[in-house]
């Protein structure tokens, strides 16, 4: 879960990292006041997208009334198709230098990563491998003193820097531990005399973990239908065609996706009714399918801890409750596959076998309906 | 000879009085797989298809001797789980459960390699030696001894190779399922010299999706150090960039782990490279030829 630009920053107060002094304000009026008791402000558009500062989404004004209009203009802006709906108003800091800092996962590790760099201030993606220090992290050690100053010394900072420096190091990493982040990105952490802040603030949380977090303030990212489908325990992605897919096993949905753009169809969705779905959980995930209205279903399940016959009781529910008239295509094999293929021929559904000859099929109905 | 698990292997299972947990061990049981052992807290004294059930992984250590363990534990108390088998000794550890905190998964990875032991997954299918030793939750019917070793970060996608594998003639060696999380106790990069260095193995099938690096990373390893043939099917060539397909890992972010750039890598190391599933087996028969 991404986290605003203003959250990251109250989580950054939270554990002692410096921030510019500021406010989120959701109206040009509340923008004015802001700057009436900040003074030189930067105003900036609240999105969870980067690259706002090149899309026009920060301001920089000396006086209230300035602060007024800028944030009208913010205000009525899309950035990256997001409408900016909070600004933060933040007091125009002395910069000497912009640091990158940051702490993620390396999924190749299996363990956090410092990126480190005096190049700060730019995209990262953009500074020479030569120049960021990548120090991995050994979580049984966790962060250690020698390792700020390993850290320290490949980027040559000494002496008053390099102690501010390893001392945020430590809040950060202690943030990113206890909060279950994947990514806190400082970028920049301004040097200011000998003192260090940390301009911007791009934290992600763990979602798995988010149990552990019941304070969080929930950010939602999901279109209504991709957050009724994550509410049932589905994971599910709007797309734009017609054919809506059902799959269990992401992989195996990806594959169902990539075999229907073979054939030469649009699939409407990816659908994942995940690993050990029963029949309550497959029945909903059907329902929310048919409320796209779609021209033809594809339902592909390969059972493993997927029972096939629950699948098969799911979709018999399913097809009473609704009336049914959409054209399905079914592919049913694996664990309990006898039995889920005797209830679908109960209901006059023969399966196929194959995942091509059902794509094909879900293809050629598409076709049908559309003409 | 057989990777990581073989027929002597002696399988306890985590969560074993659970829905999913007893019947997938009916099924691991079906397959000959030898569970002689289950831990559910509570409910020691009891038996699952037979199997004794103890409160503690150390209080079924301490009565059998144990290699491994499959884990049916919710995300929450999965970490403890497995830090509990690999406390009692346990070599392999197979987390199944999907939605661990990431944090979590580095932490059980992280001492398992300490103590010379590995997870497999979170997020896994499991693995199995095929004919000797299935821990894991996939259909046993499509897993016939034979030559090939897969390597998979999809489960069903990988029923579906395998199935098709099987449907063709071509049996399998080994099975391994690195699962769907982002950070996951075996990369292709650590199974690929396993199968490498299995004299039953004369195939490699590895079957990957978008996101990440993983792919690309065996790719380079693949050309320095692999001289079996090795196939690949990559999931998620259509798949648009930004959205999260399913898996915490299948993504494309700021233009990596994409299709394209795994393709070519692969391609680059020698590696054949299907378009669909069904194009593997076809592969096979080309290479086995």
């Amino acid at each position: 879960m991404k986290l605003f630009e203003f959250m990251g920053k109250e989580l950054f107060k939270d554990y002692a990292i410096p921030v510019p002094d500021g406010r989120v304000v959701r109206t040009p009026e509340e923008a004015a006041a802001a700057a009436e008791a900040i003074g030189s402000v930067v105003i900036k558009s609240q999105v969870l997208t980067g690259k706002r500062g090149k899309a026009g989404g920060i301001a920089f004004v000396d006086d209230p009334q300035s602060a007024q209009q800028e944030a009208r203009r913010l205000l009525g802006m899309e950035i990256g198709g997001f409408p900016v709906e909070h600004l933060l108003v933040e007091s125009k800091i002395r910069i000497d230098k912009e640091l990158y800092l940051a702490i993620t996962l390396d999924g190749g590790r299996r363990c956090p990563l410092i990126l480190a760099s005096l190049e700060g201030g730019m995209d990262i993606e953009e500074v020479p491998e030569a120049q960021i220090v990548k120090y991995p992290v050994d979580v049984t050690l966790g962060l250690r003193p020698f390792m700020a100053r390993e850290i320290c010394r490949r980027l040559g900072l000494t002496g008053g820097q390099a102690k501010a420096f390893s001392d945020l190091l430590f809040k950060l990493f202690k943030l990113f531990q206890e909060m279950d982040a994947e990514l806190v990105e400082i970028n920049p952490l301004v040097i200011s005399g000998d003192s260090l802040l940390a301009a911007d603030a791009k934290v992600t949380i763990d979602e798995d973990a988010l149990f552990r977090h019941q304070a969080l303030h929930r950010v939602e990212e999901r279109t209504d239908l991709e957050k009724k489908a994550h509410d049932l325990g589905l994971a599910y992605v709007e797309l734009e065609g017609d054919i809506a897919v059902m799959a269990n096993g992401a992989g195996m949905a990806m594959a169902t996706l990539d075999m229907l753009h073979y054939y030469g169809g649009k699939p409407a969705n990816f659908l994942d009714a995940g690993g050990g779905a029963g029949v309550e959980q497959t029945a909903r995930a059907l329902e929310l399918l048919l409320a796209t209205e779609p021209r033809v279903i594809l339902i592909n399940i390969f059972g493993g801890i997927t029972r096939c016959d629950d699948v098969a009781k799911a979709f018999a529910t399913v097809k009473e409750a609704k009336d049914l008239t959409t054209p399905v295509v079914f592919r049913l094999v694996g664990t309990n596959e006898a039995a889920g293929l005797e209830i679908l021929r109960g209901i006059g559904i023969q399966a196929y076998r194959t995942m091509q000859e059902t794509a094909q099929k879900a293809v050629e109905l598409s076709r049908q309906s559309s003409a | 000879m057989a990777i990581y698990i073989d027929e002597n292997t002696r399988v306890m299972v985590q969560g074993i009085t659970g829905n999913q947990g007893s019947f997938h061990t009916r099924q691991m049981l079906a397959y000959g797989t030898r569970i002689v052992a289950g831990v559910s807290p509570g409910k020691g004294g009891q038996e699952v298809e037979g199997v004794p059930v103890f409160d503690t992984a150390e209080a079924a250590a301490a009565q059998e001797r144990l290699d491994a363990s499959i884990l049916f534990v919710p995300a929450a108390f999965a970490l403890d789980g497995a830090l509990e088998a690999l406390n009692a000794g346990m070599k392999v550890v197979v987390a199944i459960t999907e939605g661990i905190p990431v944090h979590d998964a580095m932490t059980m990875i992280t001492i398992a390699r300490q103590k010379g032991a590995v997870v497999v997954g979170p997020n896994t299918f499991g693995l199995v030696s095929s004919g000797k030793c299935k821990i894991g939750i996939m259909p046993n019917q499509i897993y016939t001894p034979g030559s090939v070793g897969v390597v998979a970060r999809s489960g069903t996608l990988s029923y579906e190779i395998v199935a098709n594998l099987q449907e063709a003639g071509y049996g399998t060696s080994t099975v391994v399922g690195l699962g769907g999380d982002r950070a996951v106790g075996l990369n292709f990069i650590d199974v690929l010299p396993e199968l490498e260095a299995d004299p039953e193995t004369e195939l490699i099938v590895m079957v990957g999706e978008i996101g990440g690096t993983a792919e690309e990373e065996a790719a380079k390893y693949i050309e320095a150090h692999v001289s079996k043939p090795v196939i690949a099917y990559l999931a998620g060539k259509s798949a648009p960039p930004g959205k999260r397909m399913g898996h915490a890992g299948a993504i494309i972010e700021r233009g990596r782990g994409t299709f394209q750039a795994k393709v070519e890598a692969l391609s680059a190391a020698g590696v054949e490279v299907a378009e669909l599933p069904f194009q593997v087996p076809e592969l096979a028969r080309k290479i086995l030829a």
